[in-house]
């Protein structure tokens, strides 16, 4: 059952194959089989999803079934789960059980999908490998010894490992994309405004996006749509209807221009990782696409811009946990300035106690404009050459990660090394463009992820691209070996 | 650009951090690194750069003034780690 693909699993569910209790069943069992090695789920709901299956069977037995009803998936443990402990990877929310549901949570639980519990992450999803978690590092599926990617490491893994047929993420810098390619699987992050960011917990809010995680794009279509939409409690969410993602996936690619950055092809790009994206382009251009060679200048500043713009919001966003109202708190504080600081001392952790501090030095007195100012600004140049290279060109496509997932402990003592990691990632996020993964190949029998950049909204778009070249190619229905 | 270890003391002060002296020069030599990789953005022109604060240059909506949650006081502090009478306890702040 867990190599079906989300339509197979519906139709199966609604011609009483089988019930969602049984899949549901199914998945929680392949959970507790691999998942003491992989380490990517940090709290399974089995009673609530055998509790929610049940429901979406009485759904399924009316007729009042959607797509995803009955469907089992995984939750990042960022989205908040009213009564589930939401962690996010840290000992600050430990004892956290969120007293609300995410937007993104609800909206699930209205489409009848079944959540299997929530997944591990880097802490406040701070982190390129999910070496940061609280919990402990994810393991890859492809290569217990390597890492799954992050920050949403723990949901891509469990979809590779096929534990779920779906899951979510958050993508503030690629935490969507960067692990959908070192798993082997697909995932996008949509335009800035598209997924409701209420009740997930904030990392840098001019940044972070919800998105879905696939085996393919066909998948990752039904839970996209299922996320998106307007929210009036997000006041950086967009009022604009949306797509029928689905519909969209069958239009052929007669005539597409694909733009390729020569920023994104140069010497930091691993030689094999590029052939393989050489040879998806050449599959594109046999669907009908053609190709020209785009300029992105400023790119190359996105991660030192990205290393000011994500740690000051970040410092501003985690003043909130301060000891008093929720989450970790000191024993036997003297005052009050003795509760905060040691209550953030004791809960957070390395990363994220960088990055508060880079943060907090970048908007102190005298220094503002110096860093925060200037990187806002240089994130406009940023933006400026997109939204100048769509003029010519319909998607742009390059590697999604410089490199095949690195071994546990790799980059972990140096962190500029690890913010590099995301240098292909990155400038999508301060565009605020929507962006995506799917799987292209192996290199030494690790994944090779091509990352596909449309222009705002252009999501069905994406999905369409994706589609076509999974219909012709059968890299996303590789599966890690010993979880076949 | 160098961040010396007083530096990270204030900056940990400013953001009611607790870090443990022993972890400073580390802090201080991984903060340093990333400030003389960030500094590359300073050769950067940006003279009449209008600052990017959203992708989609979107305002911030204005909603009509009226009650639209309801009180659930005991649900929140069922979560909190110390709560008396309705109130959250902090060490006294008031001699």
């Amino acid at each position: 059952m867990h190599q079906k693909s989300l339509s197979e699993l519906a139709a199966g569910l609604r011609a009483g194959e089988f019930t969602s209790e049984a899949l549901t069943r199914h998945f929680l069992d392949r959970i507790e089989r691999f998942d003491g090695e992989l380490n990517s789920v940090v709290t399974v709901t089995a009673d609530a999803a055998l509790e929610a299956a049940r429901e979406a069977d009485r759904r399924i037995a009316a007729g009042d079934a959607g797509p995803l009803t009955g469907i089992p998936f995984l939750h990042k443990d960022i989205f908040c789960t009213d009564g589930v402990r939401t962690s996010c990877g840290s000992r600050m929310l430990d004892n956290f059980e969120a007293p609300y549901d995410a937007t993104v949570t609800e909206k699930l639980r209205q489409a009848g999908a079944v959540m299997l519990g929530k997944t591990n992450m880097d802490e406040f999803a701070m982190g390129s490998s999910n070496e940061t978690s609280f919990y402990g590092p994810v393991k890859n599926p492809w290569d217990t010894g390597r890492v799954p990617g992050g920050s949403s490491g723990g949901s891509a893994a469990a979809v590779a490992a096929r534990l779920a047929p779906l899951a979510t993420g958050t993508d503030t810098g690629g935490s969507i994309r960067q692990p959908a390619a070192l798993c082997g699987i697909t995932g996008i992050k949509p335009t800035y405004g598209r997924v409701s960011r209420y009740g997930m917990i904030a990392f840098a809010s001019s940044l972070d996006q919800g998105g879905p995680f696939a085996t393919s794009a066909a998948d990752a279509a039904l839970l996209l749509e299922a996320m998106s939409g307007f929210d009036p409690r997000d006041s950086t969410s967009i009022d604009r209807p949306v797509e029928d993602y689905s519909a969209a996936l069958e239009q052929d690619l007669d005539g597409l221009v694909i733009g390729l950055p020569k920023e994104f092809f140069d010497d930091g790009l691993d030689a094999r990782v590029r052939a393989v994206i050489d040879a998806a382009i050449e599959e594109y251009r046999r669907l009908g696409a053609t190709v020209k060679e785009i300029s992105l200048p400023n790119s190359g500043l996105s991660v030192p811009v990205y290393y000011v713009v994500a740690p000051a919001e970040c410092s501003s966003n985690l003043s909130r946990m301060d000891g008093v109202r929720f989450g970790h708190r000191c024993e036997d504080p003297k005052d009050l300035d003795d509760l905060y600081t040691r209550s953030r001392g004791e809960g957070f952790g390395a990363e994220v106690k960088r990055r508060i501090m880079i943060g907090t030095y970048a908007l102190s007195a005298g220094y503002y404009d110096a860093y925060y100012l200037k990187a806002q600004q240089i994130r406009r140049l940023i933006r400026d050459d997109f939204v100048k290279a769509f003029e010519e060109v319909d998607v742009i496509m390059g590697p999604t990660s410089p490199t095949t997932a690195f071994r546990l402990g790799e980059k972990s003592d140096d962190p500029v090394t690890m913010y590099l990691s995301d240098i292909y990632t990155i400038a999508v996020n301060l565009a605020g463009l929507p962006g995506m993964s799917i799987p292209a190949g192996l290199v030494d029998g690790l994944p090779v992820g091509l990352q596909l950049i449309g222009d705002y909204f252009a999501e069905g778009r994406l999905l369409n691209i994706a589609h076509q070249y999974q219909k012709v190619t059968d890299w996303h229905t590789r599966c890690p070996a010993g979880y076949e | 650009m160098s961040l010396d270890q007083d530096t990270i003391r204030r900056i940990a002060r400013l953001a009611r951090l607790g870090v443990d002296e022993s972890e400073n020069e580390t802090y201080a030599r991984s903060l340093s690194d990333i400030f003389a990789f960030v500094e590359q953005l300073n050769a950067v022109d940006t003279t009449g750069i209008e600052p990017m604060a959203h992708p989609l240059d979107a305002r911030q909506r204005l909603r009509p003034d009226e009650v639209t949650e309801s009180n659930q006081r005991d649900k929140f502090q069922k979560i909190a780690p110390r709560v008396e009478a309705g109130l959250y306890l902090v060490p006294r702040v008031i001699e």
